[in-house]
């Protein structure tokens, strides 16, 4: 099978599981849920465009995403007031021509270097449009943000867009498109000179590239992306205020994308899939779901910086032959302290959030996995870190035991 | 005007000398491990909620010598443990790995101390108004503040100039890649200078506390104006550090200060010519102005004002 | 006919060292061009200053004619001269195909297109795999270029250089820290790939200067002492006295 004709495939797959997810997962929650991950995912691949693709580490990409946003809110508000006859689905355009904008002006500035001054003028001019965004109350709204309403624009093909299913799909269509474009963006020749420039940037002006150019022309259409997100969710959310253009969804894109994977293209999708759905399944749960997010991010800083899809593709070669099931005995053999370490980290948290913060006014007994427990009873405690820091030992235990399977299935891999 | 004057330079000193007390050991981490540590504003903060730990149990004083030095060590903890090993990563994760921590320090704190601001009081001992001007009060603990960071500044100075620790340090900061041909144990001394470094970001936390607000934003409010003072300083300068912490210490006071508008300023012509922005008051823009700062020293000299490395 | 290379009278001043002190060099057409010289005589410098890595303190530079003093490097590498680096320089993390791949792609006029498929484009590919084959690379077309051996690395340093089709090729050592059949197979390489080009070369070497070089220019302390064929070199006492004598023993 040829790599186009595979790659053809893999987009044909792609298409239909957004076609018939909302079918298998009907329910409302699940809806909304993966909505937000349409969105996300073009955010965070554009995101990548950067950091992965052409090696610029930005901190600010959310001014590109919100400044989409706000432009589409107002766009459609306009639209809506006016009576023009745009339907909804047009809409992202608007935050693409946003983002394509403030990509273009912004990149004039920030691209001129790489590496940490681009870093440091993303994170001054991201820091810049939020202090903005809360003087400037027009156009961004002030604490209430925009509010705008989806059906009041011209209907398309009949569909004026109010279940969220249909919004849904409106973020399928968008997300596939943009998926593909991405994607097609990578094997270009300017997609190429990226790598190239994230790569050895001298090198790249030894032969005819300039740097700057390359890194400009990344950086807009990055933005030009993050604006379509912000459109999207515009529309998704019917709101758009000042948070979604300030430091925290800056760095909520640049986790998201890290642990999904910066070496592969499909790595932020993963990232964006998964984060999204842990956000919204464990927010309600846990109060420390986004601690929980930052300790996952250090620990694939530390252990796995390829991410979920770098650790996953090195399975692939595996994968042939059925070599994967030698890794398996030592797989499941890790799952046991890691489980302890995993609980254990988990009931310290909570147990040290109630009674710190709860305790004094809802009392001392709380539920942890749904199990009742007494924060005050040290054999909760006892329990808690005898599960952590015996799981922490038995990890160090097994782990050389993970590494010789991992050699010898490399091993016998190589040889055959 | 003049008391608005002496006592907006007064403040804006204070709070200069408080910005340098952390950006002179994120500058000094940065110089030798070439680290741009994103946590370092949350060890000022860990260093504040520390003290107010120890201030109600014991009482401020034990906290103001005790949670210093315990923030030192949770800092030579995690570079040894955390920082060491993402190294050879190279220097994107190891921002990566500072970025993480800062987000996950602030999320501890949100679980431990709760999201509303904690009671960090100052001391009964120190009370009492230092002096009147002009029907003016000054509290004595802000001039406590200004003599601590005095001390702290001449403790750094004599380390510096006069020991063999300060001489390395010295050297690393004009030619960081000399110090391992120099034969000494660089990881040790990597892990002290990270530590010191959070220790003395942990003492403004201690005495900043309980003047300003402790509370878990306040990490994510001063971390990348910390950036910014040592990007417009120059990395790798102290001097410009410290240069670059009281210029953004006095502008963002006398901004607060003065408080006019461009309307204030120029008449109604304001608003036909900036819109709702000619209304908006310098004491708005205030925040806004470091990182205006921040952009415009980096397109222009991104060696910084005083600094000869490049960022 | 004008020069491929002409340097007046450049200098360089690193603070108040001067590092080269007026020098001045004519490079022939389609001549193979070595430059000799002492350590820390300014041979790297030069080419710096050459391929516009950086900027000269005075003086003129001429490509063919046309002044490029004080270009870019990517516009000095448009114009037609493109040079390797002493220190392995190459795209680490991309497959050894699209290393030369990249190295063609400006030539031939495709830019900063995001409107064609690399893959698709014919030209580009089969001139790569020419490239590729003439390196003596093109088994190990897919491997990333980061964990190739030192002196596949080497090649393909040269590789990239010659592959946009530059008519003036510099090399910076390329047979440096090389064992000797290496360095036999580079010299081989060398001389396949500078044919019909003008080449300039930095090399210690003195069996491949005296192999390869049509003429020999010595560079000490900042200046051009002499330039002559290989012969008039070995025999010039200045030469001698300067450099070669004492690796004459």
């Amino acid at each position: 099978m040829s790599q186009s004709l595979r790659t053809f495939l893999g987009f044909v797959l792609f298409a239909a599981a957004l076609a018939v997810a909302p079918l298998v997962f009907s329910s409302g929650l699940a809806i909304t849920m993966m909505s937000l991950m349409g969105v996300m995912v073009i955010f965070a691949l554009s995101y990548n465009m950067l950091l992965g693709q052409t090696g610029l580490l930005s901190f600010g990409h959310a001014v590109y995403y919100g400044l989409g946003g706000f432009c589409a809110a107002h766009a459609m508000n306009y639209i809506a007031r006016n009576k023009f006859g745009v339907p909804l689905p047009a809409i992202p355009l608007v935050g693409a021509a946003a983002g394509l904008f403030f990509g273009a002006i912004f990149g004039v500035v920030s691209t001129r270097r790489a590496g940490t001054v681009f870093s440091m003028i993303s994170l001054g001019i991201g820091e810049l449009v939020a202090a903005l965004a809360g003087i400037q109350r027009s156009f961004f709204g002030g604490e209430d943000g925009i509010a705008t309403n989806r059906v009041k624009l011209a209907p398309f093909f009949g569909y004026k867009f109010g279940p969220q299913v249909q919004v849904y799909y409106l973020i399928a269509a968008w997300c596939l498109i943009c998926v593909v474009l991405m994607y097609a963006l990578t094997r270009t020749p300017f997609g190429r000179m990226c790598n190239a420039v994230r790569d050895n940037p001298e090198r790249a002006e030894f032969v005819g590239y300039s740097t700057q150019r390359v890194r400009f022309q990344a950086f807009m259409l990055s933005a030009m992306f993050a604006g379509v997100a912000g459109a999207l969710a515009a529309i998704n959310f019917e709101l758009m205020n000042s948070q979604a253009i300030g430091a925290g969804t800056s760095g909520q894109v640049l986790l998201m994308t890290f642990v999904g994977g910066i070496g592969h293209f499909f790595g932020p999708i993963i990232g964006a899939v998964l984060i999204t759905f842990l956000q919204i399944s464990l927010s309600d749960i846990t109060k420390a779901w986004m601690l929980y997010f930052g300790l996952l991010f250090i620990l694939v800083v530390m252990f796995a910086p390829g991410g979920i899809a770098g650790w996953l593709s090195l399975h692939t070669p595996l994968l042939r032959g059925g070599r994967i099931l030698n890794l398996a005995p030592s797989y499941a053999l890790a799952a046991i302290p890691l489980a302890a370490v995993v609980v254990g980290g988990i009931a310290l948290v909570e147990m040290a959030h109630h009674m710190l913060v709860e305790a004094a006014s809802d009392g001392s007994k709380m539920h942890l996995f749904k199990i009742a427990i007494d924060g005050a009873s040290p054999v909760a405690w006892i329990v808690a870190l005898a599960l952590f820091f015996g799981g922490a030992f038995g990890l160090k235990l097994v782990w050389p035991r993970i590494d010789d399977a991992w050699g010898e299935a490399q091993a016998t891999g190589e040889k055959a | 005007m003049l008391q608005l004057i002496l006592f907006s330079t007064l403040n804006g000193v204070l709070y200069g000398m408080l910005l340098f007390m952390m950006a002179s050991g994120l500058t000094l981490i940065f110089s030798m491990m070439g680290v741009l540590n994103f946590a370092h504003a949350s060890f000022y903060m860990i260093g504040a909620y520390f003290g107010f730990e120890i201030s109600r149990r014991i009482g401020f004083w034990p906290g103001f010598i005790i949670a210093p030095l315990l923030v030192g060590v949770v800092g030579a903890l995690i570079e040894r443990y955390g920082l060491r090993r993402v190294h050879k990563f190279g220097h994107v994760a190891e921002l990566l790995f500072t970025f993480g921590l800062a987000f996950v320090i602030e999320e501890l704190v949100n679980m431990f101390w709760g999201k509303l601001p904690v009671d960090y009081q100052v001391p009964p001992s120190l009370d009492f108004v230092a002096f009147t001007l002009f029907d003016t009060t000054y509290p004595a603990y802000r001039m406590f503040m200004l003599a601590t960071a005095i001390a702290m500044f001449a403790f750094l100075i004599i380390v510096l100039k006069r020991t063999r620790v300060g001489l390395i340090i010295q050297a690393a900061l004009t030619h960081p890649n000399m110090v391992a041909m120099l034969g000494h144990d660089v990881p040790t001394v990597f892990m002290m200078v990270f530590g010191v470094g959070a220790a003395l970001a942990g003492l403004a936390g201690v005495i900043a506390g309980p003047a300003l607000v402790t509370q878990p934003s306040m990490a994510a409010l001063l971390g990348p104006i910390l950036f910014v003072v040592i990007v417009v300083g120059g990395l790798g300068s102290l001097g410009g550090a410290f240069a670059a912490s009281l210029l953004i210490g006095l502008v963002q006071t006398f901004a607060v200060a003065i408080n006019g508008s461009l309307v204030d300023l120029i008449g109604p012509t304001a608003n036909t010519i900036f819109g709702e922005l000619g209304n908006v008051t310098l004491a708005q823009i205030a925040p806004l102005l470091p990182y205006l700062m921040l952009v415009l020293v980096l397109i222009f000299k991104p060696t910084g004002l005083f600094g000869n490395r490049e960022t | 006919m004008s020069a491929a290379l002409s340097l007046k009278d450049v200098r360089k001043n690193f603070g108040p060292t001067a590092i080269i002190r007026g020098l001045d060099l004519e490079i022939r057409q389609g001549e193979r061009h070595a430059i000799i010289g002492p350590n820390g005589a300014g041979k790297s410098t030069m080419f710096h200053l050459i391929s516009g890595r950086i900027g000269v303190t005075s003086g003129s530079i001429e490509l063919k004619g046309h002044e490029i003093t004080g270009l870019a490097p990517y516009e000095i590498n448009r114009r037609g001269l493109s040079r390797s680096f002493q220190v392995t320089n190459i795209f680490p993390k991309l497959t050894v195909f699209e290393n030369i791949r990249c190295g063609v792609l400006w030539s031939l006029g495709y830019k900063y297109s995001i409107w064609r498929f690399v893959d698709r484009l014919r030209d580009a590919n089969s001139r790569a795999e020419e490239v590729l084959d003439l390196i003596g690379l093109s088994a190990r077309r897919e491997t990333p270029a980061g964990i190739l051996t030192y002196a596949e690395q080497r090649a393909l340093e040269i590789g990239i250089t010659i592959a946009g089709g530059a008519d003036v090729i510099m090399l910076d050592e390329p047979t440096a820290g090389m064992s000797n059949t290496e360095t036999e197979q580079a010299v081989a390489l060398i001389a396949k790939v500078s044919e019909g080009r003008t080449l300039v070369m930095v090399e210690h070497d003195m069996s491949v200067v005296f192999g390869l070089a049509d003429r020999i220019s010595v560079l000490v302390y900042g200046q051009i002492i002499a330039t002559g064929a290989p012969a008039e070199i070995r025999a010039n006492k200045a030469v001698r006295e300067a450099y070669l004598g004492e690796e004459a023993h």
